[in-house]
C-alpha cells in the first residue's frame, strides 16, 4: 500500500463518515461542522487527483462561504430543532431501503466501467503535461478562452443570487429610531431657536 | 492495487446516497435538507474531477467550477428564502410551507 492509497482511503473514510454524521447529527450546528469536515476531506481527494485549483476553491467557497452562511442562519433562527428531529427514527427504515436500492443501481451503472478504444483522440480539451503548464494556469487558459461565455453567465448567476438574497431578506423596520439626514439638514434655526436679549444683572 | 477511477466513483456514489438518505431522514428540517443537497453536489464534483483526471481532459474541472457556482448561489437563495419564511411563520417545518399557494 503506497502513501497515495493510504491518503485516499483516509480522506474517503473521513468524508463518508462526515457526510453520515451531517445527516444524523442531533443539532444543526454539529451538522454544519461535520459538513465542513466532509468538504475539507473532499478537497483532499481533489488534491490527490491533481486538481489543486478546484480543491482550494472548494475550501474557499464551500468552507469559507457556504458553510459559514449555514452556520450563521442556524444560529440566527431561533428554532426548536428537537421537535423537528422527533420523528426522525420513523423514517430510518424507508430512507435506508431507498439508499441501499440507489447504491445498488449506481454500482450496476458504474461497476463495469471501461473507456472505449481511441478515446484520447476525442477529448475536448486534453490536459497539458504538468511539467509545462500547472493546473491553475491550464484551467485559466481553457476557462477564459473556450468557456468564456459560460464564465460570464456564471458571474451573472452569482449577481442574480446576491441581488435576490438581499431583496428577500431586506426589510424596513418602523419600530426603531433612525437618523433622518434630510430632516437634520433642513432644520431651520429661526424656527427652533429663540434669541433673547438679557440685560446684565437681571434674570429672565 | 493502485487507486483507479472505480474507487473515486464508489466514494462519490456512497456520498450521493448519503445525501439522498439525509433528505428522507430530515424531512422536516429544511436546513439539513439543504446541507444534504450540498453533499450530493460535492459527490457530483468528485465524479467530474475523477473523470477529468483519469481521461486527461480538463473540461471536467471547468464544469466543477460551474457546479460550484450554482451550488453557492443555490445555498444563498435557499437560506434567504428560509430566513424570509421564518420571519413570516415563526417556524421552518416543511409541512407548513403549503400556505405558499399564491
Amino acid at each position: 500500500m503506497t502513501i497515495t492509497d493510504f491518503v485516499f482511503y483516509m480522506f474517503s473514510v473521513v468524508m463518508v463518515t462526515g457526510g453520515l454524521l451531517t445527516v444524523t447529527a442531533r443539532s444543526p450546528v454539529h451538522s454544519v461542522l461535520w459538513l465542513i469536515l466532509s468538504f475539507i476531506s473532499g478537497a483532499g481527494l481533489f488534491v490527490i487527483m491533481g486538481a489543486e485549483f478546484v480543491a482550494m476553491l472548494l475550501i474557499i467557497v464551500y468552507v469559507g462561504a457556504v458553510a459559514v452562511l449555514f452556520l450563521f442562519v442556524v444560529m440566527m433562527l431561533d428554532v426548536d430543532f428537537v421537535a423537528l428531529k422527533a420523528e426522525m427514527s420513523r423514517y430510518i427504515p424507508v430512507a435506508g431501503l431507498i439508499g441501499v436500492i440507489l447504491l445498488m443501481q449506481l454500482a450496476m451503472a458504474f461497476g463495469p466501467w471501461s473507456f472505449s478504444e481511441g478515446f484520447e483522440a476525442r477529448l475536448g480539451s486534453p490536459t497539458p503535461p504538468v511539467e509545462a503548464v500547472h493546473n491553475t494556469q491550464a484551467l485559466g487558459l481553457i476557462l477564459y478562452d473556450q468557456y468564456f461565455l459560460l464564465f460570464q453567465l456564471a458571474g451573472l448567476i452569482l449577481l442574480v443570487a446576491m441581488i435576490g438574497a438581499i431583496v428577500l431578506t431586506l426589510r424596513h423596520r418602523t419600530d426603531v429610531k433612525r437618523q433622518d439626514v434630510i430632516a437634520q439638514m433642513m432644520r431651520d434655526p429661526k424656527v427652533t431657536l429663540e434669541l433673547k436679549d438679557v440685560k446684565s444683572g437681571q434674570g429672565l | 492495487m493502485t487507486i483507479g477511477l472505480e474507487h473515486y466513483l464508489t466514494v462519490a456514489a456512497v456520498l450521493f446516497v448519503i445525501g439522498i438518505f439525509g433528505i428522507f431522514l430530515n424531512r422536516k428540517n429544511v436546513i439539513v435538507i439543504l446541507m444534504s443537497i450540498e453533499l450530493m453536489l460535492l459527490s457530483v464534483n468528485i465524479n467530474l474531477v475523477a473523470f477529468s483526471t483519469f481521461l486527461g481532459d480538463l473540461t471536467g474541472q471547468v464544469f466543477t467550477l460551474f457546479v460550484l457556482t450554482v451550488a453557492a448561489a443555490e445555498a444563498a437563495i435557499g437560506l434567504a428564502i428560509l430566513v424570509c419564511f421564518f420571519r413570516n411563520r415563526g417556524t421552518i417545518a416543511v409541512e407548513d410551507v403549503s400556505n405558499m399557494k399564491g
